[in-house]
């Protein structure tokens, strides 16, 4: 019996754990690096054991430290979550070594798939549908477009995909270079390419004692670079193809079968549209996306991790499937920007189904799995993921609906997300049609899904919403006459300005507070209902919309149904001492030039030294006021020189240089 | 709580025709307003504009803390002058970085912002605003000095706003000058005498003497900025602390300098919360009549000005045609004094005189209300003391020392101008309504006595007195004390700090009282000698 269980991950996946450990009455042990020390997992457990460092393989990929970590805990098994060590067989063997329950299966079984090439051999010879094997030296137009793959791999690490014959030999050496890098194995296979394939995997469970159940099957065909973001079940492919689902279970099951696993195990697929499927890999862990199998089939996939582990036998049959479920992954990265990912602090994170965190839906709600909370700081460390949110409902269109909503409604200040994207996606015709495949951003466009919710209506609407607020703020928090009316003149002269800047755009708004209530002279089709500092109304062709702001030290954040709006304040003064110009560099005070570091036309950066001059047996250092050239150099070291006498001008680099801006006060 | 009840029927005749009446006079100050703010018109304002500046209005807005109010004095200064409405300088109260300070900033735009007589009386109000309520003081200066064909107006007076400065700093008052352009000759002494002085690059030019004088004293071939300039200010002769590089730096500066004096006001603070009245100030444009001979409650007035409309009223039974009473504005406990009947007889002089001193036993402010026709004449009264009575109220409201507040809200005539704290009894501030008249008597009053008169001194040289003449003489009389006993007259003439919007008269309170709390509340108990 389990009584003390170490999750050797992070985040939303150690939470996981520990919420179905609470609930079985399993004492919880987490593990943090020291980026990690503030972070949920890390405070939640019972007990949490610090991995000193930050980078990963000093911590959540150092075996002998999470084993160190269990031992000092008194943990008598570990949990590997995803991604990190689970699906490492030498760790499973190691920790099974310490005496320790590893939940998972044997280390034969995770090595049998480690490999992607002997792993799809293995799977052939037992029968299961694979994808045939080419030589890339032997590549001919015909077998075009063909995918290279990392046999180590996952997460689309040292994946490429090949459209032409002419990009072979540098694909492959890229993704040899990557593969290498990221996995410490170079080899690479290539494999006929499914140019619009879906992505459907199959939930595998397997019991000690020869039960194996494929319990229903996931598509995760929406993907950006090879990641998965929108994962449902059932999938709407399978739902389509009469028999497919039993096809696909029995493939499942052989895969099982073939390597004796046991625990939780995935088996992925690439399908067609004509029912054709091809074996890709097996993944030897928990899914991220294991949450929607929970909802429809009712299991709680941990628990039977745990239960296995524990020596339990499955039931004969798995459970029926009921309903649909769609999880969403919400990333902090910016799909307009390369997904470039997104860090610093979580200002807030709003988003529904926190009252249902972790929790196998009986009924149509929405579930969050997260590893964050408002305040959280997210570090550049370890994967963007924030939260997962889950919709389950009776069908596919309602639970869409639901997702898209309450995505849609969620207030997530201080990161860039990929939130904007998930709710054009989940609102997408062919995504409601069931029309998904891995192809599904470039077919559609990521510029038109990853476009802002917001459009430039609500963005100049959300600045006036960002004005107004402010100002009710501005008087909330006054010293002396707080009460009195917000900007009261008795002679008028002009309105009160604020400017906000955008990604799109500056806005400048002007308003002012009459007898009448707040008037705003740009916005002649807006009648201002209220304003908060928290909550602005207005009224725009007599629909009345809420505006909710919530203010930063670097943004205000302007949530409303129609989108929401991140601003940046323009201070109402700038310090020119932070706007650095070239000029002409006088010496302060009589003196000796001791030394020179520069000649005339060098480049030279901001604050970086030019040269020293010595006077009342002092140093001086003469700095860059500004980046640019070192256009005259007007003295020569060891010469005397007086008081404000120009020593050196720098020349702005280019006629058109912007001066440089390096901060702002307000 | 005692709470005022209403009278008010807004859907009688008679309020809306007060109302439309008074909406009228709101619409004609609106218009002489306009004027303050024009400045010196299109063309000096495009070429100030053009030269990359900001305009005076423009600094204040900038300089004063984002949507805090801004409470402006005298915007109507050279009403019914030579000069230009507003008097050539902006000035009043408003809150820097948390802190009431009073701001003076000069209008370029009109003639180069050179002072005026005008000019000169305001700049001075201002300063006692700021004396009188220990407010820190911050002159944004651009001015070309006296406007010189009026030099004989302002020379010799104007030495008392150098006196003045020192005074202020003295008296442990920062001053604060922002000098955006010319500040030469005697306006070099703004910046000399202010304890904290921003200059600007390119821009402020300080100096005793110009190149050209300086040739002509010496014969020194000298320029502007060797003899003046920011630069030369902040580095050499050391009069500029702060060397800002445009205007909206020298305003941030200026704003950081307040943030750093450390303010603490000495009065006590408001109590928290304060409710709003119960009745809507809208009312107040429809309770004064148009003809001030007809009396009006004073109490309507109270009821939508005062916290929660809650009024203690002291002696209510006794001498009726003055309230007096105990109420709050914006938290800050206050005396009210106001006239109902228009007239005061002995009973309100002593009544007055002891709620005074009640105020000055607590240290509580005062505001007066005026709508009074002075004290009572006649036989009876003369017999019974009305001198002597009405000699005590002015005693008690000289020599009280607790802050009073004045609001011109009808008439205010002869002796009972000066019982009810007028202008010339220093009130912290004085308002007047569009509504109010004051003068010596009223017009027909004094027409008609000037007529009794001229008519005895005709008989009494058996001249003859022709009804014709008289009648003219009367009605031309009648006219011109009319027009000088207007606000708007009695405005540009500094008699008031300004006319305000009867509903914005809560407003205009809470700023005032807040800015008095600046400095310390203190009643006396020494009056002078009281004839009883």
């Amino acid at each position: 019996m389990i009584t003390r269980l170490l999750v050797a991950n992070r985040g939303e996946i150690a939470r996981r754990v520990f919420h179905t450990c609470r609930e079985l009455g399993i004492e919880c042990v987490a593990v943090y690096s020291d980026a990690d020390a503030e972070q949920d997992h890390a405070r939640e457990a019972d007990l949490a054991v610090r991995l000193p460092g930050t980078a990963a393989a000093d911590t959540y990929l150092s075996a002998d430290a999470l084993i160190a970590a269990a031992r000092s805990s008194g943990a008598d098994a570990i949990h590997p979550g995803y991604g990190f060590l689970s699906e490492d067989a030498d760790f499973a063997a190691k920790v099974s070594a310490a005496g320790l329950v590893w939940i998972g299966p044997a280390a034969q079984a995770i090595e049998a798939m480690a490999a992607k090439v002997p792993a799809k051999q293995l799977m052939a010879e037992a029968g299961v549908p694979v994808l045939g094997e080419l030589d890339p030296e032997r590549l001919t137009s015909a077998d075009l477009p063909v995918l290279l793959k990392a046999s180590a791999g996952g997460g689309g690490r040292g994946m490429r995909v090949v459209r032409a014959l002419d990009e072979l030999d540098s694909a492959l050496e890229s993704a040899r270079l990557e593969a290498a890098a990221a996995f410490g194995d170079a080899t690479v296979f290539c494999e006929p390419y499914l140019e619009a394939g879906r992505h459907i995997e199959v939930q595998v469970l397997a019991d000690t004692h020869g039960t194996v159940w494929a319990v229903g099957e996931r598509e995760c065909s929406i993907q950006r670079r090879h990641q998965k973001v929108i994962e449902e079940a059932p999938a709407p492919l399978v739902q389509r193809q009469p028999m497919l689902r039993e096809q696909l279970c029995a493939a499942a099951r052989d895969a099982a079968k073939a390597i004796e696993y046991v625990g939780a195990g995935t088996v992925e697929f690439l399908a067609d549209e004509q029912g054709r499927f091809f074996f890709l890999e097996m993944n030897t862990r928990l899914q991220v996306e294991h949450p929607v199998t929970e909802c429809t089939t009712g299991l709680d996939l941990v628990r039977w991790q745990l239960r296995i582990a524990e020596g339990w036998s499955l039931p004969a049959t798995p459970p029926e499937s009921t309903g649909h479920a769609i999880e969403a992954r919400l990333y902090a990265e910016d799909p307009a920007r390369e997904w470039q990912p997104s860090s610093g602090p979580l200002y807030l994170f709003d988003v529904d189904g926190r009252e249902r965190e972790f929790q196998v839906l009986a009924d149509p709600a929405i579930r969050l799995d997260s590893g964050v909370r408002t305040g959280s700081e997210v570090s550049v460390h370890y994967d963007p993921m924030l939260a997962k949110v889950i919709s389950y409902a009776p069908t596919r269109t309602e639970a869409a609906r639901a997702l898209s909503a309450a995505l849609g409604r969620a207030r997530v200040h201080g990161l860039r997300t990929n939130r904007d994207l998930l709710v054009r996606t989940l609102r997408h015709p062919a995504f409601l049609a069931g029309d998904t495949d891995t192809a599904f951003f470039d077919r559609h466009g990521l510029a038109a899904l990853a476009a802002p919710l917001a459009d430039t209506t609500i963005e100049r609407l959300s600045a006036l919403a960002a004005a107004l607020a402010d100002a009710a703020e501005n008087r909330r928090g006054a010293t002396v006459l707080r009460a009195i009316p917000s900007g009261w003149r008795n002679i008028v002269s002009q309105d009160q300005l604020k400017c906000y800047a955008s990604d799109r755009a500056e806005h400048a708004v002007r308003y002012r507070f009459t007898r009448d209530g707040p008037h705003a002279p740009d916005y002649p089709d807006v009648l201002v209902g209220s304003a908060g500092p928290d909550l602005v109304e207005l009224l725009v062709d007599g629909v009345r919309h809420g505006f909710a702001v919530a203010r930063y030290p670097d943004r205000v954040c302007v949530d409303s149904a129609m989108g929401a709006v991140d601003l940046v304040p323009v201070p109402r003064f700038t310090d020119p001492a932070k706007v650095r110009a070239p000029g002409s560099l006088l010496a302060p005070m009589p003196g000796n030039v001791v030394r020179i570091a520069v000649s005339v036309g060098d480049q030279v950066a901001a604050g970086q030294p030019l040269l020293w001059l010595e006077a009342m047996k002092m140093e001086h250092t003469i700095a860059a006021p500004a980046s640019g050239v070192v256009g005259e150099l007007l003295v020569a070291s060891g010469q005397q020189v007086a008081q404000d006498a120009t020593l050196i001008v720098i020349a702005e680099p280019e006629a058109d240089q912007p001066q440089v801006e390096e901060g702002r006060s307000t | 709580m005692t709470a005022l009840e209403t009278g008010v029927d807004q859907s009688a005749p008679e309020f809306a025709g007060n109302r439309a009446a008074m909406l009228d006079k709101l619409a004609e100050l609106d218009a002489e307003h306009a004027k303050a703010v024009a400045g010196g018109g299109e063309k000096y304002t495009a070429r100030h504009r053009k030269r990359g500046k900001l305009l005076a209005r423009e600094r204040i807005e900038l300089l004063v803390d984002a949507d805090a109010p801004f409470l402006e004095f005298s915007p109507l200064a050279a009403w019914g002058t030579d000069y230009q409405v507003g008097g050539s300088v902006v000035t009043g109260i408003g809150v820097i970085e948390g802190v009431e300070c009073v701001l003076v900033a000069s209008d370029p735009t009109v003639r180069g912002g050179s002072s005026n007589p005008w000019t000169l009386k305001k700049n001075l109000r201002a300063m006692e605003i700021a004396m009188g309520n220990r407010l820190p003081l911050v002159n944004l200066v651009e001015s070309g000095g006296a406007d010189l064909p009026a030099q004989k107006e302002i020379f010799i007076p104007g030495g008392k706003m150098f006196r003045e400065l020192t005074r202020l700093s003295a008296a442990g008052i920062p001053t604060i000058a922002l000098v955006f352009g010319n500040s030469t000759a005697g306006g070099a002494y703004v910046p000399g005498m202010s304890d904290h002085v921003v200059m600007i690059k390119e821009r402020s030019k300080v100096f005793l003497g110009g190149p050209p004088l300086v040739k002509m004293a010496t014969g020194e071939e000298s320029d502007d900025e060797s003899l003046g300039g920011a630069e030369m200010h902040a580095r050499v002769s050391g009069l500029a602390d702060y060397y800002a590089l445009d205007e909206q730096d020298a305003i941030r500066i200026g704003r950081r300098i307040v943030a750093r004096l450390n303010w603490r006001k000495h009065g006590p603070a408001p109590s928290a919360p304060a409710p709003e009245p119960l009745y809507d100030a809208e009312d107040l444009l429809g309770i004064v009549p148009t003809d001030l001979k007809v009396p009006f409650d004073p109490r309507e007035v109270l009821a939508r000005v005062v916290d929660g409309s809650d009024f203690d009223e002291f002696k209510p039974g006794y001498g009726s045609s003055l309230v007096t009473g105990w109420a709050r504005v914006h938290g800050y406990p206050v005396g009210v004094l106001a006239n109902a009947q228009g007239v005061l007889f002995s009973t309100e002089s002593q009544k007055a005189t002891q709620f005074i001193q009640l105020a000055n036993q607590t240290d509580t402010p005062l505001i007066f209300l005026h709508n009074t026709t002075g004290y009572m004449v006649g036989r009876e009264y003369e017999q019974a003391g009305m001198i002597k009575h009405g000699a005590m109220m002015i005693n008690a409201v000289s020599n009280s020392t607790v802050p009073h507040i004045s609001l011109l809200i009808g008439a205010s005539y002869g002796a009972g101008h000066y019982g009810m704290c007028g202008r010339a009894y220093d009130p912290r501030f004085l308002f007047a309504w569009p509504s109010a008249k004051s003068a010596v008597m009223g017009p027909q009053q004094l027409a008609g006595v000037l007529s009794i008169v001229a008519r005895q001194a005709a008989e009494g040289a058996g001249r003859e007195y022709r009804d014709e003449d008289d009648a003219a003489m009367r009605a031309a009389v009648e006219q011109q004390i009319e027009a000088e006993s207007l606000p708007m007259f009695l405005s540009g003439r500094l008699f008031d700090d300004g006319v305000i919007d009867p509903r914005d008269t809560r407003t205009v309170l809470g700023i005032c009282l807040s800015a008095i709390h600046n400095g310390p509340v203190a009643g006396s108990n020494d009056f002078g000698v009281f004839r009883m």
